[in-house]
């Protein structure tokens, strides 16, 4: 990978808003005048699957693709999905996530378990991680649905682009009736990371 | 200004401004997005048509009077419509004819990994295939001024990594065909063996021409660095092999077939090492090897199957000792173990349920189709037992229905059903219906009617009264189709009734006759049904855990209340759509209608 590129990767369920989250970031690189490159498979992301979406983000990118070990920031929006993906992470990677549960159906039919463990193993996998609460933060903030741009707040602090550039994606890109809702999760996810000591 | 657009958008943006006048497809992942995006530019008539055969038709067409055509599959559409494409090439077309396959290395959405390029060269046409969204536009007018150059067909080849990532894009306008429209009633679409005894030279002539076009063709692009090592690669690949090796010479090729021999000659002789890197098939490293020029490495260091990415093209290039990106020669941490997975599912409230549950009850052989219900394969349903090509859920049954008719004519004793939903019916089914009615035979068809193409992300079907662009249309009814292809036995279910759809499917197995039940109930994704939840009486609740075996996400175990100890079953009221299936399932009136929305 060039290492002049910032390497980012988003991890979720689908229908949690991995797609909306890694689209709004995209623009906001574009605006901040950077070369970008951004990856997802998404055929049956809708049926309740995994999600994630790649993002990189430099002078010139080549792959849309990452690799394993190569991801500067990841931000997983269910604890499970980060422990899934936690090998793409660079050893002092910075990790995000969401401590929100969603059982996969393999565990809602009883068949597996949600490890108990999970946030143990996250924090052996991604010693740089920080936990946020942002299903929670977000129904504070007017909707629990806005949890992914509440992840995104927190993740706009760690990136080389200015708050103003935000600002102005934001309002351009979510329309009227969602988007006081959605500046208020942004600007309560910006807050979680603001003073993290990394 | 550039726009930052997913390489389907960027390919839509493309067919806009190549002055494509009429465009057609069916929808497929990774394609589908093309002709959803299309259909917002105003200029030219876009169709969902109702499989790939006929959308090629449709396109090959609108080429007879001069019109310029592209049409949109997925890669196994291009199996679909192989029997046009081949003959296409033959007959040779007036206005500009692209046909797109989007293919997809590592099956993230498909049953095989096939590389279509391959196509190019069987059927000896053209094909083109972008490396960035960028490209993923331009290319699009490149191919139509080649088709409309050269009369013939041009291929053009995307696949998931491209279709599905975004990149800047500078935009441009639209150039529309200056040449005029007319019906012109000569016979050069008409392929008849005495019309055409002299086509099979030409249509080998003008590939070899289009050979030499490609010389100078600036989609070829030689790119000297480092003249130590040369790498041929095309597609996504060169932007791994960029990564990989960042000082190695490159001859990108826009055009995998045909290819330009002597700008590859050239290129070869300008490097002390010459290197082969693609996905897939060794579809360039084969054609070059045959040129007599010499390949130091290709296929022996770059994997056959699945989709790349930097760190195997290093990890191969590696292997030929040569200087790569050290970063990408670290070990990669290995994923973690014990993760419990999280597969695709029928959503909640699905109307495919039912079906499925009374299916595994059943346990009937259930031949099955491509579409959400192929989900109905895994746990805890695992009531689809063949999964084939779309259509084939019809005629397999029948197939098998003669294969056991001589030695195991109790058909309840070996049930076979055939499974298929609304758009797969359109799509192929018409005939295969007809096949077995017309052969008396007597197996059973359930159609899952969602009234949409719900797999793809809910495209119009042509039972839902309307068409892509949106226009009213002729609403089909299915079960008015069945009945005119003389089906002796039609019948309609509600799937959200456990036991009637149990019975129906009983008596039609028993039944002398061919039957199709249509079981109706509209997709909740795409229609966003949402009804009054379940609520579990966790007193009633024995943690018996039957009402687990209907597979929805929205219930799940909790721990037990006090005074019990087993688990009892708990239903998220924000995924329950009142569906009711569960409570069917549970034998203590445990699940009852009223949870808080």
């Amino acid at each position: 990978m060039k290492s002049d590129s910032t390497n980012i990767l988003m991890a979720g369920v689908g229908g949690q808003g991995v797609i909306l989250a890694s689209f709004l970031l995209s623009q906001a690189a574009v605006e901040a005048g950077y070369d970008i490159k951004q990856s997802e498979v998404h055929g049956m992301a809708q049926r309740g699957g995994s999600v994630t979406s790649h993002l990189r983000i430099g002078e010139e990118v080549f792959s849309p693709v990452l690799s394993e070990g190569m991801v500067d920031v990841m931000l997983s929006f269910e604890p499970l999905e980060a422990v899934r993906n936690c090998h793409f992470l660079k050893a002092d990677g910075l990790h995000l996530y969401n401590t929100a549960r969603v059982n996969p159906s393999t565990v809602t039919s009883g068949a597996l378990t949600y490890p108990d463990d999970v946030e143990e193993r996250i924090a052996s996998c991604a010693p740089r991680s920080l936990a946020i609460d942002a299903t929670a933060l977000a129904e504070e903030a007017g909707s629990a649905r806005s949890a992914n741009v509440v992840l995104l707040g927190a993740l706009s602090t760690l990136l080389p682009i200015e708050e103003g550039v935000w600002d102005t994606v934001l309002h351009r890109e979510l329309p009227a009736k969602i988007l006081d809702l959605n500046l208020r999760a942004f600007a309560v996810g910006r807050a979680q990371t603001k003073d993290w000591e990394q | 200004m550039k726009k930052l657009l997913s390489g389907n958008e960027a390919i839509a943006r493309g067919i806009w401004e190549a002055g494509v006048n009429v465009a057609s497809g069916y929808p497929g992942t990774p394609s589908t997005e093309i002709l959803e995006n299309l259909a917002t530019y105003d200029g030219l008539y876009c169709e969902w048509s109702v499989n790939e055969k006929v959308a090629l038709e449709v396109a090959l067409g609108a080429t007879v009077v001069g019109a310029r055509a592209f049409c949109t599959m997925k890669l196994v559409g291009l199996n679909v419509a192989a029997d046009p494409l081949f003959n296409a090439v033959y007959s040779g077309v007036k206005g500009g004819l692209v046909v797109l396959t989007a293919d997809d290395p590592s099956r993230h959405s498909s049953q095989t990994e096939q590389d279509n390029r391959n196509y190019a060269r069987f059927a000896r046409l053209p094909v083109m295939e972008p490396a960035d969204s960028q490209e993923a536009k331009d290319f699009v007018a490149e191919a139509m001024a080649l088709s409309e150059a050269f009369g013939t067909p041009v291929l053009y080849r995307t696949e998931t990594r491209i279709s599905h990532s975004k990149s800047l894009v500078e935009l441009e306008d639209r150039v529309e065909s200056a040449e005029p429209f007319a019906v012109n009633r000569d016979l050069s679409y008409c392929i008849l063996p005495a019309f055409t005894r002299t086509r099979h030279a030409e249509v080998e002539e003008r590939i070899r021409k289009i050979g030499e076009w490609a010389e100078t063709w600036t989609g070829n692009r030689l790119e000297m660095r480092d003249p130590e090592v040369g790498i041929i690669t095309c597609g996504v690949t060169y932007q791994y092999v960029r990564e990989a090796m960042p000082e190695a010479s490159t001859l990108k090729i826009g055009m995998p077939y045909p290819l330009p021999r002597n700008l590859i000659a050239s290129f070869a002789s300008q490097v002390k090492k010459l290197y082969v890197v693609e996905e897939l098939d060794p579809f360039l490293e084969e054609q070059i090897r045959l040129m007599g020029i010499e390949v130091a490495g290709g296929k022996d260091l770059i994997p056959l199957e699945n989709e790349l990415n930097p760190r195997i093209v290093a990890a191969g290039l590696a292997r030929a000792n040569l200087p790569v990106n050290d970063m990408l020669l670290t070990e990669a941490p290995a994923p973690a173990q014990g993760v419990p997975p999280r597969p695709p599912t029928l959503c909640p409230g699905c109307g495919h349920r039912g079906v499925f549950v009374a299916l595994n009850r059943l346990k009937a052989y259930v031949t099955g189709d491509i579409g959400c219900y192929t989900l109905g394969a895994l746990p805890p349903f695992s009531a689809l037992h063949s999964v084939i090509c779309m259509g084939a859920g019809v005629s397999m049954a029948h197939g098998m229905d003669k294969g056991l008719a001589e030695r195991m004519p109790d058909k309840a004793q070996a049930p076979v059903v055939g499974v298929v939903g609304d758009s797969t019916f359109f799509h192929s089914c018409i005939p295969e219906v007809l096949n077995t009615v017309w052969n008396n035979g007597t197996s059973v068809l359930v159609v899952l009617d969602n009234r949409t193409t719900a797999m793809t992300g809910g495209q119009v079907t042509p039972g839902q009264g309307c068409v892509l662009c949106g226009q009213e249309a002729p609403h089909i009814d299915i079960a008015e189709v069945v009945k005119a292809l003389k089906v002796p036995r039609v019948r309609k279910v509600d799937p959200y009734n456990l036991k009637e759809v149990e019975e129906a499917l009983k008596e039609e197995i028993a039944a002398p006759e061919a039957s199709v039940i249509i079981a109706e109930a509209p997709c909740v994704l795409e229609y966003k049904i949402k009804g009054v939840p379940y609520m579990v009486d966790a007193e009633a609740c024995t943690g018996c855990k039957r009402c687990l075996r209907v597979g929805c996400t929205a219930l799940s175990l909790t721990a037990p209340p006090e005074g019990k100890d087993k688990d009892v079953v708990v239903i998220d009221p924000a995924f329950c759509t009142g569906c009711s299936i569960c409570a069917q399932m549970c034998r203590f009136e445990a699940i009852l209608p009223g949870g808080e929305n």
